[in-house]
């Protein structure tokens, strides 16, 4: 079953003529993934990729009936093209740009109340389920349709740890990749959400970093759930030092709850399997569904 | 991007909001005109250092005389000041910010600030002004006010009184309070803050409010449209390495230890850092060379790292999604050829083009060692980075 986006996904790309949204188009459309065109204001009317190319969201909407959207936008636009897209009752929305003001993203987040769409990330590497639906820039060999779900702040460590449930033999429903900001789309909470729904997925490995609280708001969302599935946690960001800024916006120790050793205590208080190291994702994930 | 409180005091003069009078100074000459300036007959002279704690380490005095105040400002310009946020070298202190004392009746706390766990914009106050407020909200968090507001919209007259009342101001004070937090929340969404927090805001003994500290984060991701704060950045303030890496749009960080890291990725660059620790080596930077790094930057990012004397091995871990691997091994070779590698270095590659990357890798000629997975790699560079200190303790 997956979730969010499966091979009946109709994927449309926002910022669809520009290098990066030509080059992921190609491969999301090598892929496998059911691409039905993009829009790029001002291109409307012409082809790129073998697609059809919209001025604007509602359009492309209408005319294909695309029911997500990968968003290759610059920083500076990007605000702008969510909402659109939330505007033209897109569901499925994954904002891939890196480095978004926060004062927008907090507007996105006002918007999105009260609509059926949902945004994943931004500065994320996307969602996807293996051998269906490619919506974003992960590399899509080291994917095996299985069972494990993944959902990551890093984009990186989720290719870790497809990679290595991949190794094992587990393979994955759906990756998710949230994002690194400090406010974005969707939270742990949303995305383990729809995991414990979803028939196929097995077991979930959630992996975190320092800065913030959201890893602490999802082991008190587990401890109280009834639906219950094995969860593998990892938490990035151990040897850090407090008050640096570590790459990701969000990814600064400055309160309580925030560092590596709380949530990694959090997420073991409520019964979430911690790999001590990022090596072990795979084998703690396969020890976990074993019981 | 942080600023020095004499700074942050001038963008809230801009917005309306009050504050001592005072001045900053670079030099005795000037700490002297600025004093005569004031009213006496008590100064503050604040050391301007981009950390928090200043007052307990000696970076806040309080002078009766424009000869002391002279005398304090040659104690701090030039003094090494550590607080519990410098770590153990301190920050060298370049100017000081002389003020006339105020008449404290009460201290209060107010802070405008992007809540992460709503995703909107919150406002926190607290009648424990003065105080560490993460200390107020874990031994009392009933002291804590907190109200939250919509992104982008101007913050209402009566959001402001509520709190007001809540603090328990006096009626004429409530009227300045309001005025002083709507005027905080304009210079917030105009400036494109992540946080602007004045403590203590004072209450003096004739009912004034004043602004005694203030503290501002702002969005990197917002400088681009805000260049009336760029220009406010101090250079002095960060790590000349971390400079030199931002020029070249490269994520660094410098740390304690002797095993230099070059990942991409900010999670897989953390995680490589555990990953060492968790196999007994110390990490000696983070570094993330992001996305969509090229040859070149690779080159960069490689010999910035290289430079660092502490570094005595370096790893890198590179997991190509958007970076294509025979891109990172061309420039780390072209890098480690220019540089004469004469320290241990471990590879690991994976991702799009790994097979390239591994060729070009081993065509090269240089001594490096490959390593397939992220715990290979890590033990790898830990062993050889202990045999090469073991190696030069012998010659």
């Amino acid at each position: 079953m997956a979730i969010l986006i499966d091979k009946n996904t109709k994927v449309i790309c926002q910022g669809f003529t520009g290098t990066q949204g030509t080059f992921h188009s190609e491969q999301a459309i090598a892929y496998g993934t059911q691409m039905v065109g993009g829009v790029t204001p001002g291109k409307g009317g012409s082809t790129h990729l073998n697609l059809p190319v919209f001025n604007t969201v509602h359009e492309a909407r209408a005319k294909t009936g695309a029911n997500a959207t990968m968003i290759y936008v610059p920083p500076i636009y990007a605000m702008d093209s969510i909402m659109e897209a939330i505007d033209a009752g897109i569901e499925t929305i994954v904002a891939i740009t890196d480095g978004i003001p926060v004062h927008d993203m907090a507007r996105v987040r006002k918007e999105l109340k009260g609509t059926n769409s949902r945004v994943i990330g931004p500065n994320c590497p996307g969602v996807i389920t293996p051998n269906q639906c490619k919506m974003g820039i992960m590399p899509g060999y080291v994917h095996k349709p299985g069972k494990v779900g993944i959902v990551s702040r890093s984009g990186t460590l989720s290719y870790e740890a497809a990679t290595q449930t991949t190794a094992v033999g587990l393979g994955q429903t759906t990756v998710v990749g949230i994002g690194g900001d400090p406010v974005n789309g969707s939270s742990f909470v949303d995305i383990l959400e729809l995991f414990l729904g979803d028939d196929e997925t097995q077991a979930i490995i959630m992996i975190g970093e320092i800065g913030g609280t959201p890893e602490v708001e999802a082991a008190e969302f587990l401890k109280h759930e009834k639906r219950k599935k094995p969860v593998v946690g990892f938490i990035a960001g151990k040897a850090a030092p407090a008050g640096r800024r570590m790459g990701h916006a969000g990814a600064i120790v400055s309160g309580g709850g925030e560092s590596a050793a709380e949530k990694i205590e959090a997420l073991r208080s409520a019964g979430i399997s911690i790999t001590p190291s990022p090596a072990e994702l795979g084998e703690t994930a396969l020890a976990a569904l074993r019981g | 991007m942080n600023i020095h409180e004499y700074q942050a005091k001038q963008l809230l003069r801009r917005f309306g909001i009050p504050v001592p009078r005072g001045d900053v100074a670079h030099n005795l000459i000037e700490a002297e005109s600025i004093a005569e300036e004031l009213d006496g007959p008590t100064w503050v002279v604040k050391a301007q250092i981009h950390a928090g704690g200043r007052g307990k380490a000696g970076g806040v005095k309080v002078c009766r005389s424009i000869k002391e105040v002279v005398a304090t400002a040659d104690q701090m310009l030039g003094m090494k000041l550590v607080t519990h946020q410098t770590g153990p070298e301190g920050r060298l202190v370049r100017r000081v910010y002389i003020e006339q004392a105020s008449d404290i009746a009460r201290e209060l706390y107010v802070a405008q600030l992007i809540n992460r766990k709503t995703g909107g914009v919150s406002l926190i106050a607290s009648t424990e002004g003065g105080m560490d407020i993460e200390e107020v909200a874990e031994k009392h968090p009933e002291k804590i006010i907190r109200l939250d507001m919509q992104p982008a919209t101007p913050m209402r007259a009566f959001q402001a009184r509520q709190v007001a009342f809540e603090l328990g101001l006096k009626e004429r004070e409530v009227h300045k309070f309001v005025r002083l937090v709507m005027a905080v929340n304009k210079a917030f969404r105009s400036l494109d803050a992540v946080m602007i927090e004045i403590n203590p805001l004072v209450v003096t003994g004739v009912g004034r409010l004043v602004a005694l500290d203030c503290k501002m984060i702002f969005d990197d991701n917002a400088l681009f449209r805000r260049n009336d704060i760029q220009d406010l950045r101090d250079d002095n303030e960060v790590d000349p390495l971390e400079l030199e890496a931002a020029r070249h749009d490269l994520n660094y960080v410098k740390l304690d230890g002797d095993i230099g890291c070059m990942v991409n990725g900010a999670g897989l660059a953390m995680a490589t850092m555990d990953i060492i620790q968790h196999f007994g080596g110390q990490p000696a930077n983070f570094m993330d060379i992001a996305g969509a790094a090229t040859k070149e930057r690779v080159a960069r990012a490689f010999k910035l790292i290289f430079n660092d004397p502490g570094v005595k091995g370096i790893l890198v871990n590179v997991f190509g999604g958007m970076m294509r691997c025979n891109s990172i091994a061309e420039g780390i070779v072209g890098a480690a050829q220019e540089v004469g590698l004469d320290r241990p270095l471990v590879v690991r590659l994976e991702g799009t083009n790994v097979e390239l990357g591994r060729e070009i890798l081993e065509k090269s000629g240089l001594p490096i060692v490959t390593a397939t997975t992220l715990s290979d790699a890590a033990q790898k560079i830990v062993e050889a980075t202990r045999g090469n200190v073991a190696l030069m303790k012998r010659a």
